[in-house]
């Protein structure tokens, strides 16, 4: 057999296949389960699923993987920034928002991670807290009633705590 | 039909945790829905647990018990804390208020005003939910445990009857006669489209005999809809029994419930509340003794809007791209895994043990003729009570937005709802009256759909409403058939040219005439209701529409493209702060003299606006 | 005037009575009607993405007639205002995001979307347009097939042809709404994937987004090289196929105007892949023998179909010493010719010959690049490509005269013919196996449980009592049969001793290099049909009988399975393993 270069720990992926049973109706739960280890998907871990799993191929892992938004096949920042775009954010201003963390957050063309790593930024559809419209969520602690101040003084304040 | 003997007395059962809930002594109930969490209310909690854990100082009930909830549905005034045997409800709590919530009303019996809600009309003070019209002028029956017990107590759920309605059809043993009570309910799905829920069971219970299943869908993905997650938060057990029903009638013993990814509490509390129901065999194996056997799986959804639609939802269970299936074959004949499946949505499903348990006659007798019972939706946009409230099919919108809704928030001029979502439509101040429910909806143009409400304003652009639903429905289509894949991309280019001030009037023809292709030729539901949005909003708003491609203005002054940004000469003094703080250079001017600005060159930044210190920069 | 056990609907006010069809776009077809579709293909599941085929039910509105079951009663209209509306915007929808070079295609001519433009008369498109600058490189890494995703048109064809038919899912779906696409794995070129050159993806595309690869320039360039003497050879399947494109029905056997065309062509030597296919029976007989009397490497796998050889080199390494070691007829009689025609034909040498291949495949093309075989064949062209150069010449086909192929190595049994359909294979090695056992010959050479390419037929078996010794044989066509097969080798469940192994569904007369047939299941019937009317009707039926055969063995090879024909006529397998995370570094 031909020696393994890869940079993931195939033995972490086994351990999730056989948790799930190697089913291939367990697909999307094991791809959550590798995207909590990664923060993302990478493409090695997507061929060695589709090749380990009996009735896949890596193609079709990653039009699984590709088909749901809450799947990433780069890797996210330290802070995951959630700016919900849904209807009642977004008649209350979701858009100004997610514009004042770009402009603090540059991010190079078509990538939505900035350079060191540290932030990720992407518009979700609705979290379903609208009554607290717009929201902004931050690894999964939720930020209600945004303005584009309050967003930069947040962003600005976990900055500081990096040091930056 | 003979009656079985279960190994399960659910009155004792009851009394058990009636008694349990009456040990706790002074209930002081605290939201713990999303919306409060975000807003601290589990720091609340923690005070409230830490002052009450000194019980001798309490006046009248010798004990406090801090009960965290599930969804009050008035998320906007959240932390909400209720204390029933007080009969108040206070809102907007911070955890610096709960010293004095205890020390001033809890042990001296004397509310803390400040903290009342003040009623939007009125600007009275309101003590509780009896007085606050938000939910005075709700019927609650799916949602009415929501709020008013703890999500995560399974004692709690069987004190409110929870599982009395399983208990009853299992002794009853005749999934027949439970298929006629929710036919003879007029219950219809709650998902959308309205089919009579009673009427697939049936369908489904035809080809009973081999392996069926149960499917929930909790993909609740219209963007400003929640009520699915506010009873798989606030009061989990409901629907588990409901699915328990549902199961027993059509022969499934394996269901699964698909909830949306993006809500993690409500499958942590349904994780829980299915152990919880195992540990007390109100499923599993031989549940209460008899020989229907059930088990419930969870699983998570990814992130994609389409999985709502039930044959894309059954593809994501099977692990495969969420892409919609041609019907025939139903899900009643084959689906899940290829058998015979039950698809219902969670609210549908929450409000069969309410009928189990009163009746389809009393089910029935809420609702307009066609649609039957309570109907739950999400009111958000520019009223003064957001949130979720639950009333009677037929209730006008008129009733939602000024009664319950408290109106329209700053005074502003009511223009249109939206309603259903992105398959939804806009309705007008002439639908105002017209009793809502699945038929008159479809007729004016829109549909129940999951039951968002947009109020809107004069300040709303419905251009840009229109194109933000297009947005949404082409980044969620599934890309499978021609239609919805390339047809909603070619609508939302025609809308983005329109709000940038570039339509043309051929363009609303093409626009219409795509409409109605994608509309008759889609595959599925999300394809077929997608260009309803932009349909309703050119048969009421045209005007606006025109406005913006031959006048080229925005008359709500939303659309950025079309703003133009003008310095007022009598007020200008001339201190080039505006000149010195334009990125692009369109402002010129000297000294002294008034600015002004070269439309060609301005991006409309609004920097200038901002750094003006005579307000002479205006916006029009 | 229905009976009572007669289900009759309308169709444009006509009555039209259905039975066994399961949509109402086959009722329509029975009534004459052909409704336009892109994804409808009967061999694959329903798919109900393009939406061409709508059409308009009274009381039901605007269904889709592939996937609709028929009802009794149902009025349908098929080309209503509203109906012609709807195809015509989705074909406007496909031509915006579509690289509408159509001159410059290779699908010109037989492109669905082209046909259905100029019929719906589409002269214009009034939506944005795909810009040059955003058209997608063409993927020309494979020997048997380009991919051009600037065509596709996301019908889902070919998808569901790899999951399908070969259980691979090389290619799938990728991003979801209008940023779906169809690829490979990461997009890597179709030379780095699992992909067995089966072309089956090919062969259900309704445009020139997966084409077979053409060679045809280079056999131009042979021909017109009056230093290079050309030998061509035809495959079994290609005779009862190539007709259709000039008119002729399915299954009508053209074999001698396809001679004449070949010489019509410049073709100096016109040989026939049938005479090898006797022999590469003589060889895989004797080897199935052997075996038996040895009781090693059983079950024995047959060799023909290069996709399947792939396959196994593929995913299953450890198992290549059940692969029958004998090659591939192409591969038996380039070599052959390369031997011996410079011993027969005066002026021509191994250097100076060039052999090209007509084949119903495009995994052929690949074949012929395996390193093992040394490239003996020179070019391989398709049955579709024939047929295009026959055009080109403006050869009147129908009317040709017929002539005969030279010979030795052009002469043939009716055991040969039949190595065109799934089955044929086995049945003709049964037939000279049972000869080399017991000396004698079956007595009745049809082995009808062997026959058969429709759908249910994709796995059958047949028992053969060889004195006194049941043989089991397994017949699949597909991979995804081919798999379980393999599998219960695997798990030492199978109780065959022989497995026939044809990747395409029903076997080469099915092939990626025929003419289109992918819109109806009878074609490959009526062609498989054609095939087995040859056998009955030729003198000699047995390939140990095939005189031709005889003389080769007698002249120069000995006997099946001797040194020289070991030299000449078998080969090798290596683990191939590619793309998968063994792969990875």
């Amino acid at each position: 057999m031909t020696e393994l270069k890869s940079s993931i720990d195939f033995t972490k992926i086994d351990k999730i296949l056989s948790d799930y049973g190697y089913e291939k109706t367990n697909l999307i739960t094991v791809l959550q389960k590798v995207q909590e280890v990664y923060k993302f998907l990478p493409e090695d871990a997507i061929t060695y699923i589709g090749d380990k799993i009996e009735g896949l191929s890596p193609a079709t892992v990653l039009g699984v993987a590709t088909f749901y938004a809450q799947f990433s096949l780069e890797p996210k920042g330290k802070y995951e920034i959630k700016v919900c775009d849904g209807t009642a954010c977004h008649v209350r201003g979701s858009l100004p928002v997610l514009e004042a963390i770009k402009e603090k957050l540059p991010m190079e063309n078509g990538k939505m991670t900035t350079k060191d790593g540290l932030f990720s930024v992407e518009t979700v559809s609705c979290l379903g807290a609208c009554g607290l419209a717009p929201v902004v969520v931050i690894n999964e602690k939720v930020y209600p009633q945004m303005t584009p101040e309050a967003i930069t003084l947040i962003i600005d304040t976990l900055m500081k705590e990096e040091g930056r | 039909m003979e009656k079985t003997a279960l190994n399960t007395d659910i009155k004792k059962e009851q009394d058990k945790a009636q008694e349990l809930i009456k040990k706790q002594g002074l209930r002081v109930l605290v939201c713990a829905g999303t919306g409060c969490v975000a807003n601290g209310s589990m720091q609340v909690i923690e005070k409230f647990r830490e002052l009450g854990a000194d019980v001798a100082v309490l006046s009248e009930q010798d004990k406090m018990t801090t009960v965290p909830t599930g969804c009050h549905g008035f998320c906007e005034q959240g932390v909400l804390v209720t204390i029933p045997d007080l009969k108040v409800t206070y809102v907007k709590v911070k955890v610096s208020d709960v010293e004095e919530i205890f020390e001033s009303h809890i042990k001296g019996g004397k509310p803390v005003e400040r903290l009342l809600y003040v009623d939007p009309m009125t600007h009275n003070h309101v003590m509780d939910d009896e007085h606050i019209n938000f939910y005075a002028k709700q019927t609650r029956t799916a949602l009415k445990n929501c709020g008013n017990i703890d999500a995560e107590s399974i004692d709690e759920a069987i004190a409110v009857r929870g599982y009395e309605a399983l208990y009853n059809v299992l002794e009853e043993n005749d999934p027949d006669k439970v298929i006629e009570t929710i036919e003879k309910s007029g219950l219809r799905g709650r998902g959308g489209g309205g089919f009579p829920t009673g009427r697939k069971w049936r369908f489904t219970a035809a080809n009973k005999g081999g392996k069926s299943y149960v499917v929930c869908n909790g993909d609740e993905g219209d963007p400003g809809a929640f009520m699915d997650r506010s009873v798989m938060e606030g009061d989990p057990h409901k629907l588990l029994e409901g699915i328990a029903i549902a199961a027993f009638a059509v022969g499934a013993d394996e269901a699964y419930i698909y909830v949306r990814a993006e809500y993690p509490l409500a499958i942590k509390r349904l994780r829980k509340a299915i152990k919880d129901a195992e540990e007390r065999n109100f499923l599993g194996n031989n549940i209460m003794g008899t020989n229907f056997n059930l088990t419930i799986h969870i699983r998570e959804g990814a992130g994609a809007f389409v999985c709502g639609e039930e044959t894309a939802l059954m593809a994501s269970i099977e692990g495969e791209r969420g892409m919609p299936r041609p019907k025939p074959p139903f899900p009643a004949n084959k689906g899940l895994f290829g058998r015979p499946t039950l698809i219902n949505n969670v609210e549908t499903l929450a409000n069969v043990p309410v009928i189990i348990l009163n009746g389809a006659d009393w089910f029935n007798k809420m609702g307009t003729e066609t649609s039957k019972g309570t109907k739950t939706f999400a009111l958000t946009g520019e009223v003064n009570n957001t949130g979720l409230i639950e009333v009677p099919m037929g209730t006008t919108l008129r009733q939602i937005i000024f009664d319950i809704g408290g109106g329209m928030r700053e005074g502003k001029k009511f223009k249109a709802v939206q309603i259903g979502g992105p398959s939804g439509g806009c309705l007008t101040e002439e639908h105002l009256d017209i009793p809502m429910d699945y038929d008159n909806l479809i007729k004016a143009g829109a549909m129940v759909g999951s039951g968002g409400l947009v109020v809107m304003s004069d300040k709303t652009c419905i251009v840009e409403v229109a194109r933000f639903f297009m947005n949404f429905t082409t980044n969620e289509s599934c890309g499978k058939c021609v239609p919805c894949r390339e047809g909603t991309k070619n609508m939302l280019a025609i809308l983005q040219k329109i709000v940038k001030g570039n339509g043309t009037m051929e363009d609303l023809d093409k626009l219409e005439e795509l409409a109605e292709v994608v509309k008759a030729g889609s595959l599925c539901g999300l394809g077929k209701t997608a260009p309803n949005p932009v349909l309703s909003t050119l048969k009421y708003f045209k005007d606006e529409y025109i406005a913006h491609i031959k006048d080229k203005k925005c008359p709500a002054g939303v659309c950025k493209a079309l703003k133009r940004i003008v310095i007022k000469e009598e007020i200008c003094k001339g201190c080039t702060k505006c000149a010195r703080n334009c990125p692009v250079g369109a402002i010129e001017g000297t000294v002294k003299n008034p600015h002004k600005i070269d439309q060609s060159k301005c991006i409309k930044c609004g920097a200038c606006l901002n750094a003006c210190p005579f307000k002479a920069i205006v916006s029009e | 005037m229905t009976d009572s056990d007669k289900k009759t609907l309308f169709i444009n006010d006509i009555e039209v009575e259905f039975d066994k069809e399961k949509t109402i776009l086959e009722v329509a077809k029975k009534a004459g009607i052909e409704i336009p579709t892109f994804c409808y293909r009967p061999d694959l599941t329903q798919f109900g993405a393009c939406r061409m085929c709508v059409v308009e039910i009274e009381k039901r509105g605007i269904q889709a007639s592939c996937t609709m079951p028929p009802e009794a009663g149902l009025r349908v209209y098929t080309n209503t205002k509203k109906v012609r509306k709807i195809r015509k915007t989705i074909l406007e929808l496909l031509l915006a995001r579509h690289d509408r070079e159509c001159t410059m295609c290779s699908k010109s001519g037989s492109c669905e979307l082209q046909k259905y433009s100029q019929e719906y008369g589409v002269t214009n498109i009034s939506f944005e347009k795909i810009k040059e600058e955003d058209l997608l490189p063409i993927d020309t890494s494979s020997y048997s097939i380009q991919r051009d995703m600037n065509k596709c048109i996301l019908c889902g064809a070919c998808v569901r042809a790899c999951h399908e038919f070969q259980g691979l899912g090389v290619l799938d779906f990728y991003n979801r709404g209008y940023k779906a696409k169809v690829q490979t794995m990461a997009n890597k070129n179709m030379f780095d994937v699992d992909c067995v050159n089966c072309g089956q993806c090919a062969s259900v595309c309704p445009t020139g987004a997966l084409t077979v690869k053409s060679n045809i320039d280079c056999v131009y360039d042979f021909l017109g090289d009056r230093e290079i003497k050309t030998a061509i050879q035809f495959a079994p399947s290609v005779r009862v196929a190539l007709g259709e494109m000039f008119g002729l029905k399915a299954g009508e056997n053209s074999v001698k105007k396809m001679y004449a065309a070949a010489r019509k062509l410049g073709f100096d030597l016109v040989f026939d892949t049938n005479f090898s296919a006797d022999l590469t029976i003589m060889e895989e007989a004797n080897e199935f023998v052997q075996r038996v009397v040895k009781n090693e490497n059983l079950p024995i796998f047959t060799s023909c179909c290069p996709a399947w050889v792939r396959y196994m080199e593929l995913k299953h390494p450890d198992m290549l010493n059940h692969l029958s070691t004998a090659k591939s007829p192409q591969e038996m009689l380039s070599s052959t010719i390369k031997e011996f025609v410079p011993k027969f034909y005066e002026g021509v040498t191994k250097e100076n010959l060039k052999v090209v291949s007509v084949m119903p495949c495009s995994a052929k093309k690949y074949e012929a690049k395996r390193e093992e075989l040394n490239g003996q064949t020179d070019v391989v062209l398709t049955t579709v490509e024939f047929a295009k150069m026959i055009q080109a010449e403006g050869i009147d086909f129908k009317n040709l005269k017929e002539e005969e192929a030279n010979s030795p190595f052009g002469g043939y049994s009716g055991g040969a013919t039949i190595f065109g359909a799934s089955g044929g294979v086995a049945e003709a090695a049964v037939r000279t196996a049972y000869n080399m056992i017991t000396g004698k010959d079956l007595e009745n050479l049809d082995i009808v449980p062997l026959r058969g390419v429709d759908a249910a037929s994709r796995s059958k078996e047949a028992v053969l009592d060889i004195q006194g010794k049941k043989v089991k044989i397994r017949v699949v066509s597909t991979l995804i049969e081919a798999e379980k097969a393999v599998r219960e080798v695997k798990e030492g469940k199978a109780d065959f001793q022989m497995l026939e192994v044809m990747a395409c569904p029903g076997g080469c007369i099915n092939g990626a290099g025929q003419p289109i047939s992918c819109k109806d299941s009878k074609i490959k019937e009526e062609r498989m049909e054609g095939l087995y009317k040859e056998d009955k009707s030729l003198p000699i039926r047995n390939s140990h009988d095939n005189p031709e055969i005889k003389k080769l063995y007698k002249e120069f090879l000995e006997t099946p399975g001797s040194k020289l024909a070991h030299h000449l006529l078998h080969t090798t397998y290596s683990d191939k393993r590619k793309g998968s995370y063994l792969d990875l570094k």
